[in-house]
């Protein structure tokens, strides 16, 4: 016993030990969500099939987590290494045991009064890296959180709340950085995109995405009205390590419906902008909406995918974007490829061959009304659409609703709203909603499920062949990748702002969505969480694995001995209900699975 | 106790006078030490079940008389004088004794603390009427007149007292050391010098509320010793005193043992000479970054 609580005490501390090689290779580990959208691709699919067509009618809830926020939950978890790291509306935190869903530690921000956010208090999630937790604040700050105990490492304001700025998005860990954007597109800020020192907080680069004197695209601004450009930058990019070049969206310019007070393109608002990483240096960019007056940002996670197109392989960016077209992009270039409607929309009457928008005037916003699909909660969103590979389709959520403009005044004070229209909804109209699968390529619709209202929730799609999504009723759904068939459904009880994600604990897939103010999470039933006193989970078991692996599916063993060289046993062994005394031994070689057993024969299949 | 009261929400009129029932929501805690240490007479008899209830007679609800200086001071003393001091000069709960408050910095952001308390702190909010409000932020407002604690020693020497002695083992500044020991970042903020010198004599006379050491027997015969984090009728989370974390649930485990008052910081009196102590108590107080 001595030596075993010698070892216990020597054994380094659980901490995540999330370097970025593992986010790079986070495919390979799909039992864990490392970073936003599951990957750098931003394609939001897993690879974990364990839930899937066959068996998913058969998904019931786990345990649920819940906030002590009136606030949207807007949050995308992350999983690490039998931890789930959450934000909290406003700007709170968490961490999760993924045994129970019981909190190890609570981080509770205090904030100061006169905060101003146009869409809620909210936060939509975290970012890991090493061994650290990086949250956005609504008071427009940067926390690094120590990932074992929730303790502040440091605590960096990233812009003047009081100005009109704050951070609402999932930062991203990229090499080493933190990459983080701004919201506040409704108060005449000047947009950016910042990356900081995870060691230290200190800003590392700081991209403008309004120009300022000197700087290209400066003149795309009438007069001083870059000043207050807006170009926000609040909802997570993706990244190409092949091409080291860093994707993010960009939002409308500011004051949102005015188009007089900023004559000209008002780059790079609207925007899909491609970053060199280390130093925040523009490399191309394509504009969605140039001088955009319908407040359409391009505020989208980008999804990167690889295919033939026309006939000769290309690497893509592909963009269901809040205006209600369908985009693709080269990805190395910048190239407009395709833009198709998928969603109803009146405010262009189409997009010329390089993509520009001919806009319809009618739908500017004036003084007597203007009638626009979709409005400027859009065709799409901040939420999260996703690629599945295995189907070949990209899905979205959509959004089909129309907005009545009347233009208004806009005069710039700080903190104050800058936005020149008030908006009536129409007379009327019974707003529809859509789960839409489209064609990746083409934009062409394959399938749909009508929903009951516009939804504001996210997808994911994974190797069980399913699609996972929410709706403003509360339900939680799966439906066939392929056909659009709802296979399973759940009623939260609380609308879903939030996107979905997937991850093992002790051999058993489980999906995670937040839903009114709680996070909820799913399983097949049977497999209970038994961890080492589970056969099917010793099945799991496969060469190469590493120590980490391995604890995730069985469980901590009874024992661990690190061995001669770079030898080391784990061990498993009690009395299981059923199978009389169960005795397993893994040995791992340089922390690979090399070989296992295990006793009686039931267990060793 | 006071027959009637229980299943009360909000209060009774009781010969003209109003009757606060008020969940005190630390009591439990809070007394429990005191009962097993000092012997408080009668605290046992208000009971330890989950609620315990602070009962106080208070003038009637239209006498909005913010004037009556008793007034704020007797409610001072019987709702923020446990954790702040009789005086104001801290304790568990910060130094009111000061010109300048860090947080309640005008009337209203006090008026509002003592309200709604501090999210993320221990500090609750109070269920209080307005008028009481104002008379208690009317009285702390005067502590501010007493005398400033002494503080003697030197906090730039104590901070190498503090890594001569391995603190950050166990303790974290600026999010850096060990994670079973409550961290110390602004811990000049919350606790008073005297509080500190106490905890640093009498490591387990002043343990954080909800502190509780465990000692656990799993059923495949491990004995593990650390700190609770979480527990609930099926699972239980602690950190042990390496700080490694583990989650079981109950049906794992043999044994779980409850080591309230109990800590594995040793006492530091015999340890430290009395300017160390000195020292390390100036450099605790500097520590009061603001979030």
């Amino acid at each position: 016993m001595k030596t075993l609580l010698l070892i216990l005490i020597t054994a380094a501390p659980v901490a995540a030990q999330v370097p970025y090689e593992r986010i790079l290779e986070a495919a390979s580990e799909p039992e864990n969500w490392l970073t936003y959208s599951g990957t750098y691709d931003a394609q939001r699919y897993s690879t974990l099939d364990q839930i899937n067509r066959d068996n998913v009618d058969q998904l019931q809830p786990a345990w649920i987590y819940q906030t002590g926020s009136l606030q949207k939950f807007e949050v995308s978890p992350l999983v690490v290494d039998g931890v789930m790291y959450i934000s909290e509306p406003p700007s709170d935190a968490a961490a999760l045991d993924l045994r129970t869903g019981r909190p190890i530690w609570t981080y509770r921000r205090s904030l100061p009064q006169g905060i101003v956010t146009c869409c809620g208090q909210v936060n939509r999630g975290v970012a890991l890296l090493d061994d650290q937790v990086f949250l956005g604040t609504v008071d427009a700050h940067l926390v690094a959180l120590d990932a074992r105990t929730g303790r502040v490492r440091w605590d960096v304001e990233v812009a003047d709340y009081t100005m009109g700025y704050s951070v609402t998005v999932a930062p991203l860990a990229l090499k080493d950085k933190i990459i983080v954007g701004i919201a506040g597109g409704e108060y005449g800020i000047r947009g950016f995109l910042d990356a900081y020192d995870p060691r230290t907080g200190e800003r590392l680069w700081r991209f403008w995405t309004v120009p300022g004197p000197g700087e290209a695209g400066h003149d795309t601004w009438s007069g001083d009205s870059w000043l207050r450009g807006g170009a926000p930058t609040w909802v997570t990019g993706a990244y190409d390590p092949d091409l080291d070049l860093l994707y993010w969206g960009t939002g409308n310019p500011g004051p949102d419906f005015i188009g007089e007070v900023r004559l000209g393109d008002n780059l790079y608002s609207e925007s899909v902008i491609a970053l060199d990483p280390d130093d925040g240096e523009l490399k191309w960019h394509f504009q969605f909406i140039p001088h955009d007056i319908h407040d359409y940002d391009a505020t989208q996670v980008p999804v990167l995918l690889d295919a033939e197109f026309r006939g000769e392989p290309r690497k893509l960016v592909v963009w269901p974007n809040r205006n209600g077209f369908y985009y693709v992009i080269d990805r190395v270039t910048g190239e407009f490829l395709v833009g198709k409607e998928f969603a109803k929309q009146t405010w262009a009457l189409g997009l010329d061959e390089n993509g520009r928008p001919i806009e319809d005037p009618a739908t500017i916003p004036n003084k007597r009304g203007a009638l626009v699909y979709p409005d400027d909660d859009g065709a799409a969103n901040w939420y999260s659409p996703t690629y599945s590979p295995q189907t070949n389709l990209i899905y979205q959520n959509v959004r089909e609703k129309g907005g009545i403009y009347y233009l208004a005044d806009a005069t710039y004070e700080p903190g104050k709203i800058y936005m020149g229209a008030s908006r009536r909804v129409v007379p009327g109209e019974d707003p529809k909603g859509f789960l839409r699968a489209l064609h990746p390529l083409t934009g062409d619709l394959v399938w749909e499920i009508a929903v009951h209202s516009p939804p504001w929730a996210g997808l994911m799609s994974t190797a069980g062949g399913l699609v996972f999504s929410g709706t403003m009723e509360g339900d939680f759904f799966a439906a066939d990748a392929r056909t659009g068939d709802v296979l399973w459904r759940f009623q939260t009880g609380g609308r879903v702002y939030a996107n979905p994600i997937t991850y093992m604990s002790e051999g058993k897939q489980f999906i995670a969505i937040a839903a009114g103010n709680a996070l909820l999470t799913f399983a097949l039933p049977g497999l209970s969480p038994l961890g080492w006193r589970s056969p099917a989970n010793w099945d799991r078991i496969e060469e190469g694995m590493s120590e980490e692996q391995v604890v995730a599916i069985l469980g901590p063993p009874t024992k661990r001995e690190e061995q001669f060289l770079s030898y080391l046993q784990l061990s498993y062994e009690g009395q299981v209900e059923g199978s009389g005394f169960v005795s397993g031994n893994i040995t791992l070689e340089r922390n690979q699975v090399a070989g296992w057993m295990v006793e009686p024969p039931v267990f060793d299949h | 106790m006071i027959a009637g009261t229980k299943g009360l929400a909000g209060s009774v009129f009781l010969n003209e006078k109003r009757l606060f029932v008020t969940r005190c929501p630390s009591a439990e805690l809070r007394m429990r030490p005191r009962t097993m240490k000092r012997g408080v007479p009668g605290i046992g008899a208000v009971g330890v079940g989950l609620l315990s209830f602070v009962v106080l007679w208070a003038q009637p609800l239209f006498a909005v008389q913010v004037s009556d200086e008793g007034q704020g001071k007797r409610l001072y003393e019987s709702q923020c004088g446990s954790c702040h001091g009789p005086l104001g000069n801290g304790g568990k709960g910060a130094n009111l004794a000061q010109p300048k408050l860090r947080r309640a910095t005008n009337d209203q952001a006090l008026f509002n603390i003592i309200r709604r308390g501090i999210r993320g702190s221990e500090m609750p909010g109070s269920p209080l009427t307005p008028s009481q409000v104002s008379s208690i932020a009317a009285y702390v407002k005067t502590l501010g007149r007493i005398e400033p604690e002494d503080v003697p020693g030197d906090g730039i020497r104590g901070e190498t007292v503090y890594a001569r002695f391995n603190c950050a083992r166990c303790h974290t500044v600026s999010g850096r050391g060990g994670s079973v020991g409550p961290d110390l970042d602004d811990i000049g903020a919350r606790r008073s010098a005297a509080h500190l010198r106490e905890a640093l004599i009498e490591p387990e006379a002043s343990l954080p509320n909800g502190f509780l050491q465990l000692r656990i027997v799993t059923r495949d015969g491990r004995t593990l010793t650390g700190i609770r984090l979480n527990e609930d009728g099926f699972s239980i989370q602690f950190r042990d005193l390496s700080g490694r974390f583990y989650s079981f649930w109950k049906d794992e485990l043999d044994t779980i043992e409850q080591q309230w008052q109990r800590s594995p910081m040793v006492s530091y009196e015999a340890r430290l000479t009395s300017d160390q102590t000195d020292d390390l108590v100036a450099y605790l107080v500097s520590l009061k970054r603001a979030q």
